[in-house]
């Protein structure tokens, strides 16, 4: 076993070592921050002085190695636009994006479950049909896009909802946070709804598919034969059944609403990690565009770490075929 | 010699017979649903389209010299500086928008298409790797793929096009990358359920030679799950190609792709000149579902596993 | 009796003062571009600069049209050719309470030059500057060469408190422990991305603010700008899109605040290289440089419609531009007028230069940094073309571009040969762009940084070298109006036009526009 885990971390810091390389090469290929970053009256005397203050001035697999340095101690660099740690600037934006994501993780259930208990339940209904079809537009539609015609409908049009940015926040059992605030809760609600989007399609399909399948299997025909009332049936048998995957499903999807939080967040102006990374983008701001991918590297490499920790746990065939091979 | 050339004519015999049948039910099978028939139809509509752009629009929209600063931003139905009529009105550089979408789902479909089909070969070959040498080098492909698999694609194309810069090249580079893992992983499991079967066993018995067991054998049952996975993917390549324009790190203004123009109407939001973003996303939507449609339905059609 | 009721007025007056100013005297500001740190000397950038006119005083105070008007400096005057005497304000207190002096001067002009990882530092206006102390409220700054412009270059240098500034670092200055000034406002909070708070300092020496406290939210899209302004979310906005400005003239509920900024949009060519990189000749050709010939120079700017620019690309919120600065700045030349649009004569001129049928060309500029760029750039591809000049179009973030433009070449020059560009001059006078952009590069004595087409001049040179020597105003202005002039008679630069800076603002509050597109909450009032 000890072997096992010992193999699997040595895999996971090769692979991040290899994706440091990438990245920090990738990202430091493009551009010139220095001609962002200069007022535009310096003279070159200047935009030298500028050049060393950044470090830009070292070879860069100098720069390489004195950023593995700064990550072994868990320094990921300092921000060159606002001096300060790139770290520091990533956890300060994510608490938003952690906001965002939850809100309309639970979105996408509250949503999805009953319209897809609906749709499983009825499948030959019209309305079904509908939010069968509407699921499909749920996958497909460019969250980008669907996110301009909200403002455009609510914002613009309607005038009901705020377009941008977060809104006030508040302090409720030691966590700030502008879920509790109503002024909060009215700036979240469009890019909750803008993210959730995708995973009230797929929420739909899972549990439509998952009480097609239970309606056909035994204990739920016996729970009917014995009288049991529909409520009691769907609300107990069949919520159980149709949950696991749809908890394990979600679970998986986090990673891909950290991906899609890049895109609702710069057309909301919310201020989270996503926003920051695009912004750090466009303003060449490397440090924090490096950090931000390590993190990312590293939250994925942990978990899938995690992951065949716990399976090699349940089901040691997996270790086995690992030694074998 | 005789032999092998007896071979092949047995199969092509054997093939003419069936392929008729298993073709018609195809297509019957396909028919019985009707949302899927529409998508085809507005599917081959779109291509068609795109593929006439330069004939059936009134501007080439990429040369300058038939584009007027003066048409900006007027709204559909507003006659041109160059007397022809702009049914969809014309974006902020003063492009029929008309000419402009077609235009743009050429470069979508072109960008989708091109990804699809290089992430499909690098895939396929990879995965058929896997599938025959075994051992050390199928666990290490399969750990790049599940590695590659457990980042999002939007993150891994965002990562790229961060690092190598814009441009259509670009764009493809980035998606075939993000997508190259999931041709490998379904190419390698389809081949290693073919190749032990017994026919498989039979040919190489026959002292076929690898290749040929590959090409003659392997692969035409890999296509079915490879069509399927095809058309989701290149779904989801035009989708992401219009993301990351949007996000701006995407393809360049000037030749603008679907998701270059809703972004570029994203200004005009707000003083109501609502068609410079809604037409091209509407374009765009249509692309997207209509591909996603008809690729549900091969699946259901080409897996029999999910037939009743 | 009469004591009472006098004490009842004024607990009532009292009152009035402290529950009005908490409920409608808070101010929301929404901004296009958020300043990078609270650090007054860490970025030499607008928006950081325009954030600490708030919490800090400079000596000298440019007004809204760039006039210099008395701050922290009571008056300034040069004592002889190489030195200029600062008699400083006295009485006047830090927010912790300590009294201001020249020390704080002194170590103010050490900082501002060296933070440590400043990306842009303000050494450009305390180079080659010696102060010394005269007593506590009188400084003597000198210099090497008599310098005309040393009130300007004062007045851009925030001054930070000896005691607590000096030797902050800062992350100090942004959590907020070192962010202490003698400025109309107190630092109260500073969220990167999110808010900045600041509240009215009750002690100001000069005019209190009335806005007890200020918000800053950072808004970087356009449309979510305006917005933020129409749902109520924020009260002042700047940066107005120029898409939206006629929505928003329609509207009761707004109103629009415009002023002409100090910056030029305008194309710079390139008069360096005989053999121009993005210059072909029809077909692809190698071709000798055109655009070194005046009369192709001319007849691009000939070419170029700028009504067309200003009404469609603009929509009219634009001025169309004939030199490097807008009238009524110092320094500019009363002779010159924007060129008329005449096709014909661009074809004309481009038949006598010996390219009747043109030439290939590319154009490059921004995407992101100056209003509509990206569009202003297709536009000129556009209109060259319709004269004959088959002209492709590159536009790019400005991280990319900016770094080509300057260096992007071999041997580290300019990349590019044709370009779209804007300068804003941090003097408010004439002498910047026309050393930065006009002036022959020279690295050494630091002219022509901009200079990305390469033009030389020498006559030009030594009027700019005279202009910056001279001390006497008209005879400084006559000199630069002359450089200017015969720059532009050159067609050394192409002025396309001058931007127009918009502020939006709720109904009920009024800004008063800058050209320096400084955001100010002390332009703020409550009509």
């Amino acid at each position: 076993m000890t072997v096992f885990i010992i193999r699997r971390l040595m895999q996971a810091m090769i692979v991040v070592f290899l994706m440091s390389l990438i990245v920090f090469f990738g990202v430091n290929v493009i551009g010139n921050p220095v001609d962002m970053l200069i007022n535009p009256e310096a003279d070159q005397a200047e935009i030298e002085r500028t050049i060393r203050a950044l470090g830009l001035d070292k070879p860069i697999a100098e720069q390489y190695l004195f950023f593995l340095k700064g990550i072994a101690q868990g320094d990921f660099g300092k921000s060159f636009i606002f001096g300060e740690p790139a770290l520091k600037l990533i956890l300060q934006h994510l608490p938003a994006t952690i906001e965002l994501a939850l809100v309309s993780l639970l979105m996408a259930v509250v949503l999805g479950i009953p319209l897809g208990l609906y749709a499983g339940l009825f499948p030959e209904q019209g309305i079904s049909r509908t939010i069968m079809a509407s699921s499909i537009l749920g996958f497909s539609l460019p969250t980008f896009w669907v996110g301009l015609m909200l403002i455009m409908g609510f914002s613009v049009y309607l005038g009901w909802l705020p377009s941008t940015g977060r809104g006030e926040t508040a302090v409720f059992l030691g966590i700030e946070s502008s879920l509790w605030t109503w002024n909060g809760l009215s700036h979240l609600l469009l890019p909750a709804l803008n993210l959730a989007l995708t995973n009230i399609g797929l929420v739909i399909r899972l549990s439509r598919a998952g009480v097609r399948e239970a309606m056909h299997q035994e204990y739920i025909k016996f729970a009917r034969a014995k009288g049991l009332p529909t409520h009691r049936i769907i609300g107990v048998h069949l919520m159980k059944n149709i949950m696991i995957p749809i908890v394990t499903v979600l679970g998986l999807e986090f990673g891909n609403l950290l991906a899609f939080s890049v895109v609702t967040e710069t057309i909301f102006a919310w201020p989270g990690m996503g926003k920051l990374l695009i912004d750090s983008l466009l303003q060449l701001d490397r440090p924090v565009v490096v950090a931000y991918l390590m993190i990312i590297v590293l939250l994925f490499v942990a978990i899938n770490l995690l992951v065949d920790i716990v399976y090699s746990i349940l089901d040691p065939r997996v270790r086995l075929r690992d030694q074998g091979a | 010699m005789t032999d092998q050339s007896l071979n092949p004519e047995d199969n092509t015999a054997a093939q003419a017979v069936l392929v008729e049948t298993p073709f018609q039910r195809f297509v019957s099978e396909y028919a019985d649903n009707k949302i899927a028939v529409v998508s085809l139809v507005v599917l081959v509509a779109i291509v068609v389209l795109a593929i006439l752009a330069p004939w059936i629009t009134p501007q080439n929209p990429y040369d300058l010299a038939q584009v007027s600063i003066m048409d900006a931003a007027q709204p559909p139905g507003t006659e041109a500086f160059d007397g022809y009529t702009m049914w969809l009105g014309s974006d902020g550089a003063g492009r029929d928008l008309y000419s402009a979408i077609l235009y743009g789902i050429r470069i979508s479909l072109m960008v989708g298409l091109a990804s699809g089909l290089i992430a499909l070969i690098i895939g396929t070959a990879i995965g058929l790797v896997a599938a025959y040498a075994g051992g050390r080098v199928d666990t290490l492909i399969m750990r790049a793929v599940d590695l590659q698999l457990s980042f999002p694609a939007a993150l891994i194309a965002l990562m790229l096009v961060a690092a190598l810069g814009r441009g259509i090249d670009k764009i493809i580079i980035a998606l075939v990358v993000a997508q190259w893992a999931y041709y490998a992983r379904t190419v390698r499991a389809t081949a290693l359920v073919e190749s032990a079967k017994e026919y498989v066993e039979a040919a190489r018995c026959l002292g076929l030679s690898h290749g040929r067991v590959i090409f003659k054998h392997v692969l035409p049952n890999c296509l079915a799950p490879l069509i399927v996975i095809g058309t989701v993917q290149t779904a989801s390549a035009i989708a992401l190609e219009s993301t990351l324009s949007f996000l701006g790190v995407g393809l360049r203004q000037t030749e603008p792709s679907l998701g270059v123009l809703i972004s570029s109407g994203r200004e005009y939001i707000i003083s109501g000149r609502y068609w410079i973003s809604i037409f091209p996303g509407i374009a765009l939507l249509l692309t997207i579902v209509s591909i996603n449609l008809v690729g549900d339905q091969l699946r259901d059609v080409l897996n029999p596993r999910l037939k009743k | 009796m009469n004591r009472t009721v006098k004490t009842r007025a004024l607990a009532t007056v009292a009152v009035v003062a402290l529950s009005t100013p908490l409920l409608a005297e808070d101010l929301t500001i929404g901004l296009a571009s958020e300043p990078t740190s609270m650090d007054p000397h860490f970025h030499n950038l607008t928006p950081n600069n325009a954030m600490s006119r708030h919490i800090y005083d400079t000596l000298i105070r440019q007004d809204e049209t760039q006039g210099l008007n008395p701050g922290l400096a009571v008056e300034w005057k040069p004592v002889d050719e190489l030195t200029w005497e600062f008699k400083l304000r006295e009485g006047v207190t830090y927010h912790d309470g300590s009294a201001f002096d020249a020390d704080d001067v002194l170590c103010s002009f050490v900082r501002a030059p060296d933070v440590p990882n400043s990306p842009s530092s303000f050494a450009s206006m305390t180079k080659g500057k010696t102060l010394k102390k005269i007593d506590d409220f009188t400084i003597h700054i000198t210099t090497e060469a008599p310098y005309p412009l040393m009130a300007n270059d004062v007045s851009n240098v925030p001054i930070v408190s000896s005691e607590s500034g000096c030797d902050a670092t800062t992350a100090a200055y942004n959590s907020g422990e070192a962010s202490v000034g003698t400025g109309p406002f107190t630092f109260v909070s500073y969220k990167p991305g999110d808010s900045i708070v600041l509240a009215s300092n009750p002690n100001y020496w000069g005019d209190v603010s009335p806005w007890s406290t200020v918000t800053f939210k950072p808004i970087k899209s356009g449309p979510a700008r305006v917005a933020a302004l129409l749902a109520g979310d924020v009260d002042v906005i700047n940066s107005v899109p120029t898409t939206d400005i006629a929505t928003l003239e329609g509207r009761e509920d707004v109103g629009l605040s415009q002023g002409t900024s100090n910056r030029v949009i305008y194309l710079h060519l390139d008069h360096g290289r005989a053999d121009s990189p993005f210059v072909k000749a029809n077909g692809g050709g190698d071709i000798d440089n055109p655009l070194r010939k005046l009369e192709v120079r001319t007849a691009i700017s000939k070419a170029i419609h700028r009504d067309a620019i200003v009404e469609r690309v603009m929509e009219g919120v634009a001025i169309k531009a004939g030199q490097l600065l807008p009238n009524g700045f110092f320094g500019v030349s009363d002779q010159l007028q924007p060129v008329e649009y005449d096709p014909n004569g661009a074809k004309e001129l481009l038949a006598a230069a010996g390219v009747p049928d043109g030439f290939e060309l590319t154009i490059h500029g921004p995407n992101d940094r100056y209003i509509n760029d990206a569009k202003i750039a297709e536009a000129i591809g556009q209109m060259l073309t319709r004269v004959g000049i088959k002209t492709s179009v590159e536009t790019m973030p400005r991280s990319v571009y900016f770094q080509r433009a300057s260096r992007g070449g071999p041997e580290g020059g300019p990349e590019f040969s044709f370009i779209l560009v804007g300068w804003g001059s941090g003097t408010g006078e004439a002498s910047s762009p026309l050393r930065s952009l006009i002036g022959t590069h020279d690295p050494d004595k630091g002219w022509g940084a901009s200079n990305r087409g390469r033009y030389s001049n020498p006559e030009v040179d030594a009027l700019i070298a005279e202009a910056l020597q001279t001390v006497d105003s008209a005879a400084r202005e006559k000199l630069l109006a002359q450089a200017t002039e015969l720059a532009i008679a050159d067609a050394a630069i192409i002025p396309l036009h001058y931007q127009v800076n918009t502020w939006g603002v709720r109904k009920g509050f009024a800004y008063a526009p800058r050209t320096d597109e400084y955001t100010l909450a002390t332009g703020v009032t409550k009509e």
